[in-house]
């Protein structure tokens, strides 16, 4: 009796490493995660044969997991570093935008100013601006808000638009990306970032330029012709060797369908 | 006698794991693993501290002169820079010609910081690997900066967050103590028998309520008001934490010291009513020196609450990394960073034990406060034997 209730659970686990062909994994990106949910709802209705695993944990994490092998596609919302590219190099990856993430700058409503360059949000949040009259708005001290450096947005801002310096230590860092948002609306001299799912009437987005002439304001339409500047892909990346597994659902994502999906949870689509 | 040796060994196990975490930090250089920092072989500077690492790659230290070396101005190089220097024919599409390219652009760039792979520091680098200082237990506690992921070289300084920690939860007793100690009187001494029915209830209710609650009670209602009454640029302060963390601890050390208090005799108290002492008289010198036992063990834990309290601070205090000089400015608790960084924080990895040894550090607080209070309230019983 006692053997038979030991096989019980070594039968689970065996069957649960001889995995059936269409089982996927995909982990990675907690910004992805949602779509990929999402995405994986629905296809699942539509293929009932096809059984999809959706983990998040950071892209940090799917990454780690895609170069260990224990994941078929990892979501990012960033690119690969070059050292994770050096670790994956004989993986042929294939590399896939499946969405675009807009970053708002969002300001307090009272604030007069209403667009800043690259430069000028180098400056904020790396600590050298601290009052709003050196951009051209009132005397007025410059709080910064932040996320935790668990982040995704935390690095995405550092490296693309803070030319990978480190953030000043003055700056505040919130646990969640809604605390950003209710603070910078109760807090005059507030700037902060949000993804553009989050934002709300209550703050002022800013129009942002790279090159110094053209600011343009977060919108939808902005991030999709690429006018936007911090805009930012959201991936999947699976080996060259996995594709005739996860073909059909990546296909499914990047078809009008999925891209629909994608519009819904709040990202702008590719396509 | 079972049961009390398994949770004390239990207890311990915990204590040794803790400590052996956080003492892995020590003795490590901040650098990620697996990577080097190197200059030209001509550079007279051979050693850093982690600080001037990262104010090197922030661009605040822009010249060489500054750490010891001449008047050049200094020419930072990531490895992902390498494709701004040489083409993607020249480095091999598999990178096989990286660490060639290094070396030669190290050797011709007398001014150049380069950071890359160790893997191609090999015998054939021609330039001058630099040492960083290590982490020793003095430098994790005196150094001023936390940029646990920062690169290249992450920044381990946990003074502020030390001192963050103990601005927040002093002032939270300093506000709690005396009201707390306050309402328990009352309680147990004034209030009739109706009053105290529909109090006692509504306070025990208040431990009942989830940290988180506070936490975003504290967001939309105390860090505006505080902003408002003391014209601040910004609400998230020490003092909103100590708000909400006092707010917290009050049950516990109205719930305690009130059952501390209704136990003194009804003798000793009625002797002391007969005397001629007025009711005030008998609280101040009957009552409170009776239960002071009872009343120290529940601002213990209170204080216990406030240090150890992480969610509520977390959303309300605003996590920057300073170090503070007043209340009415954001800072960053122990606790706090351990429950936002842990889990991003690679298991057996520099910042992971960084957290731990910020968690030993949170223990050792914790216990110093006990023992000292244990002490005061033995020494006050071991007088009034004699």
């Amino acid at each position: 009796m006692k053997k038979t209730l030991l096989l019980v659970p070594a039968a689970v686990l065996l069957l649960a490493f001889v995995k059936p062909g269409n089982d996927i994994t995909v982990k990675g990106s907690d910004t992805v995660l949602p779509l990929s949910q999402k995405e994986a709802e629905v296809f699942m209705k539509k293929t009932p044969a096809a059984s999809i695993t959706v983990v998040g944990g950071g892209s940090g994490v799917g990454i780690t997991a895609l170069i260990d092998g224990n994941t078929d596609i990892c979501m990012s919302s960033r690119d690969l570093k070059m050292e994770e590219k050096l670790k994956l190099k004989d993986k042929n990856i294939v590399q896939k935008v499946v969405g675009v993430d807009a970053l708002a700058i969002i300001v307090h409503p009272s604030n007069k100013v209403n667009q800043l360059t690259r430069e000028q949000l180098e400056g904020i949040f790396t600590g050298s601006i601290t009052n709003w009259k050196d951009v051209g708005g009132a005397d007025l001290k410059i709080v910064v808000y932040s996320r935790e450096s668990s982040s995704g947005t935390y690095e995405f801002m550092k490296e693309h638009v803070m030319a990978k310096k480190n953030y000043a230590s003055t700056v505040l860092s919130m646990p969640a990306t809604g605390a950003i948002v209710q603070s910078v609306e109760q807090t005059a001299g507030a700037i902060g970032y949000v993804g553009l799912a989050y934002m709300d009437k209550k703050v002022k987005a800013l129009a942002v330029s790279f090159d110094g002439k053209t600011f343009v304001k977060p919108s939808i339409a902005a991030a999709k012709d690429k006018t936007y500047p911090v805009a930012r892909p959201l991936y999947y990346i699976y080996a060259a060797a996995s594709e005739s597994k996860v073909k059909s659902f990546v296909d499914f994502i990047l078809s009008a369908e999925g891209q629909k999906v994608v519009q819904d949870v709040g990202y702008v689509p590719v396509k | 006698m079972v049961s009390g040796t398994f949770t004390s060994v239990i207890v311990l196990l915990i204590i040794l794991f803790l400590f052996k975490e956080g003492a892995g930090l020590f003795n490590q250089t901040p650098m990620e693993k697996g990577y080097v920092v190197a200059v030209n072989s001509s550079n007279p500077v051979s050693e850093l501290s982690p600080a001037q690492f990262k104010d090197v790659y922030d661009g605040k230290i822009i010249t060489w002169k500054s750490l010891g070396g001449n008047s050049d101005s200094i020419k930072l190089f990531r490895v992902d820079d390498i494709t701004s220097y040489y083409t993607e024919e020249q480095i091999g599409s598999n990178f096989e010609h990286l660490g060639e390219c290094i070396s030669k652009l190290v050797q011709k760039t007398p001014n150049i910081i380069a950071f890359f792979p160790k893997e191609y520091a090999d015998s054939s680098f021609k330039g001058k690997t630099i040492n960083l200082k290590k982490i020793t237990a003095w430098s994790f506690v005196s150094e001023k900066e936390w940029f646990p992921t920062a690169q290249p070289v992450a920044q381990f300084g946990v003074l502020s967050l030390i001192l963050g920690t103990l601005w927040v939860s002093l002032a939270a007793i300093l506000f709690a103590l005396p009201l707390g100690l306050a309402t328990a009187i009352y309680l147990a001494e004034i209030a009739d028998s109706r009053v105290r029915n529909i109090l006692k209830p509504l306070i025990e209710l208040l431990a009942g309520i989830p940290s988180v609650v506070y936490g975003f009670f504290g967001l939309i209602v105390i860090v505006p008001m505080i902003k408002n009454i003391f014209h601040l640029d910004v609400g998230e302060t020490a003092l909103a934490g100590s708000i909400i963390l006092g707010i917290m601890a009050l049950p516990t050390i109205i719930t305690v010291s009130e059952d501390a208090l209704r136990n003194t005799p009804r003798a000793m108290k009625e002797a002391s009513l007969a005397l001629g002492a007025s009711k005030w008289q008998t609280i101040y010198k009957v009552s409170i020196p009776y239960s002071a036992s009872g009343i120290t063990a529940g601002a213990i834990l209170g204080i216990g609450r406030a240090i150890g309290e992480t969610m509520a601070v977390l959303m309300c205090t605003g996590n920057s990394a300073i170090i503070p000089h007043t209340l009415l400015q954001p800072v960053r608790t122990i606790p706090a960073t351990i429950a936002a960084e842990l889990g991003e924080a690679a298991q057996g990895g520099m910042h992971y034990k960084a957290l731990f040894a910020l968690g030993c550090i949170l223990f050792i607080i914790t216990f110093f406060i006990n023992l000292s209070v244990e002490l005061i309230s033995s020494r006050r019983k071991g007088g009034k034997n004699e």
